[in-house]
């Protein structure tokens, strides 16, 4: 359990933090949501005992700033901006794996699971990797680590559709386990997480459960038509995977269940150019997409 | 301890991947290479000769370059570290800070040592396959020398580092040490002397507190042992240390000035943010 109690941080004559409570119990997967400058990052870098502040932070009892070991090595942390190291991939992960009493196999195995071949980019500067190889590494590090809880910001933010989709079935697997996730827009995140707090110039001004969006690892099957053939739409569309036939004007793929709120998103995009959408739960369709037509199919 | 030297590690990489080191590399590997081509091992001045007369003209350059590159890469990196985002992702690890900031001093101190030290080497190994003698104790002097200085300026870049609170910031502060020590050297002490007329003990006690002027001093009293370049102040030094107690004073003193602000800056570093 998390309990923060009247944290405040001031840089110079700023008040980021104002006296901010909030405690987070063992199942809380919380979306914490805010604007640029609401006070998401310095909550999370008081959580790591990175920021010296007033009031009191305790993580199962233990103070983040004197008890690091005690605390991080139960943290598995996805930064919001990749850090531009230059060693190559392969010594950041040993670095993580031994002052994290991690398992080098289980961070490859969870960035193999997300398309990424460490053995392949062992040798490469981490620096000069692609902001979604980095960031799939950095994932890879916190998730292979035994960890008790996770705190990740933007973790989607570089992310394909296809490693997205592993992202949310990875999560959806340590659902016991606290998560605060950082974003801008909560429909982003929504899928994965049972409470929301959002921040405001430092102080918390929304508190409340969500409604459980089922399971996270759920993957739907959608089919698309569109009116005509157009070269802008097929290049978005072929980003999530998917294929398209007849002329380009009926295309068929997967979309991650937490992604859906992105993926319509997208498709909002090209709301003149669609005919028909059909979407649904591919556990529960079957063979295909079986749900009515139109953008409120997605609220499956 | 394991986490100190993985992060010493870490930094020894980072840094041999660094721009910086490649020009560092190449200035002290290109100093030995230009002083061989100048036939000085085949020049005689002062009674030097051989391979202890490159090794006098490399120390001396080195104590003039060594510094000021010590200082400025080491707050720019370290600074620029954090600014970057890599102190905020690396400290969520749970690695002791001790082991952090320590790992990354020895880290540094090797990436900082031994180009210098390898170049020296090289030019023995060079001298020595030339058929000149070698100069066992010099080199052994030179070393000692060249870890006490590195010590020396590492303590004082890792001092600004942790009290500046960005790059550029960190990089003038050092800038300025530097300028300080420089301007406080033997020549412009004697100046201050003879135009504020300051007592001769002052203007002793202030070259033997700066680590530069100890570098110097310590440099010439191998090929100056009776320290006449210096002038009046040799005799107060000599009086007060003789030849071999000023030996050891300049490998102590300086080590000594480095460890002690490196753990002032430490204490900095784990008292307040760390990103």
């Amino acid at each position: 359990m998390i309990e923060i109690e009247a944290v405040t941080k001031v840089f110079r004559r700023t008040r980021v933090l104002d006296a901010l409570s909030l405690t987070i119990e063992s199942g809380d997967r919380i979306a914490l949501i805010g604007s640029n400058g609401a006070g998401k990052t310095t909550l999370i870098r008081c959580l790591l005992g990175e920021y010296t502040h007033g009031g009191t932070i305790h993580v199962d009892g233990k103070e983040p700033r004197h008890d690091r070991h005690g605390v991080l090595g139960d943290i598995g942390f996805v930064p919001q901006l990749p850090p531009p190291l230059k060693m190559p991939v392969r010594d950041l992960v040993r670095f993580a794996a031994t002052v994290c009493d991690g398992d080098r196999g289980e961070i490859a195995r969870i960035a193999t699971d997300l398309g990424l071949d460490l053995e392949e980019i062992g040798s490469r500067p981490f620096f000069k990797l692609s902001g979604g190889q980095k960031q799939k590494i950095l994932v890879a590090i916190a998730l292979g680590r035994p960890v008790r809880m996770l705190i990740l910001d933007e973790p989607t933010a570089n992310l394909d559709p296809a490693a997205r989709r592993v992202l949310f079935r990875l999560l959806a697997e340590r659902t016991d386990m606290p998560m605060i996730i950082s974003s801008h827009r909560l429909d982003e995140i929504a899928g994965l997480v049972n409470r929301v707090v959002e921040i405001d110039r430092g102080r918390v001004v929304l508190d409340d459960r969500v409604e459980e969006a089922g399971d996270a690892a759920a993957v739907q099957k959608c089919r698309l038509v569109t009116a005509r053939t157009d070269e802008a739409f097929a290049k978005a569309i072929a980003e999530w995977g998917f294929s398209g036939s007849d002329e380009d004007r009926v295309w068929r793929g997967e979309v991650a269940g937490p992604d859906r709120m992105r993926f319509l998103g997208m498709l909002a995009r090209y709301a003149g150019l669609l005919a028909d959408i059909e979407l649904a739960d591919k556990a529960r369709g079957g063979g295909g997409p079986a749900g009515p037509s139109g953008p409120g199919a997605a609220a499956n | 301890m394991k986490s100190l030297l993985v992060t010493a590690r870490l930094d020894l990489t980072e840094s041999l991947r660094a721009r910086w080191f490649f020009v560092y590399a190449f200035v002290f590997g290109g100093l030995v290479l230009a002083l061989f081509a100048f036939g000085l091992t085949e020049s005689r001045v002062m009674g030097f000769t051989g391979l202890s007369r490159l090794l006098v003209t490399y120390i001396q350059l080195s104590m003039a370059i060594l510094p000021i590159f010590v200082l400025l890469t080491t707050v720019r990196s370290l600074a620029g570290d954090r600014e970057s985002g890599i102190f905020e992702y690396m400290l969520a690890m749970p690695v002791p800070l001790s082991a952090w900031y320590w790992g990354r001093f020895v880290g540094r101190f090797l990436s900082v040592f031994l180009p210098v030290f390898i170049a020296m080497l090289a030019a023995v190994g060079w001298g020595a396959a030339k058929g000149a003698d070698i100069p066992y104790a010099q080199i052994v002097y030179y070393s000692a020398l060249l870890i006490s200085l590195s010590i020396c300026f590492l303590g004082i870049g890792f001092l600004v580092s942790s009290l500046a609170r960005s790059t550029d910031v960190a990089q003038g502060a050092a800038f300025l040490v530097w300028l300080v020590l420089l301007l406080f050297l033997d020549l412009i002490l004697l100046g201050v002397m003879v135009r504020e007329q300051l007592p001769p003990e002052t203007i002793v006690a202030v070259a033997l507190a700066n680590p530069m002027q100890v570098f110097r001093t310590a440099a010439m009293m191998l090929f100056d042992p009776d320290l006449v370049l210096l002038g009046p102040s040799a005799y107060v030094i000599l009086d007060a240390f003789g030849t071999t107690g000023y030996i050891a004073w300049s490998l102590v003193y300086p080590t000594v000035v480095g460890l002690v602000l490196a753990g002032i800056g430490y204490w900095r570093f784990r008292s307040t943010d760390l990103v």
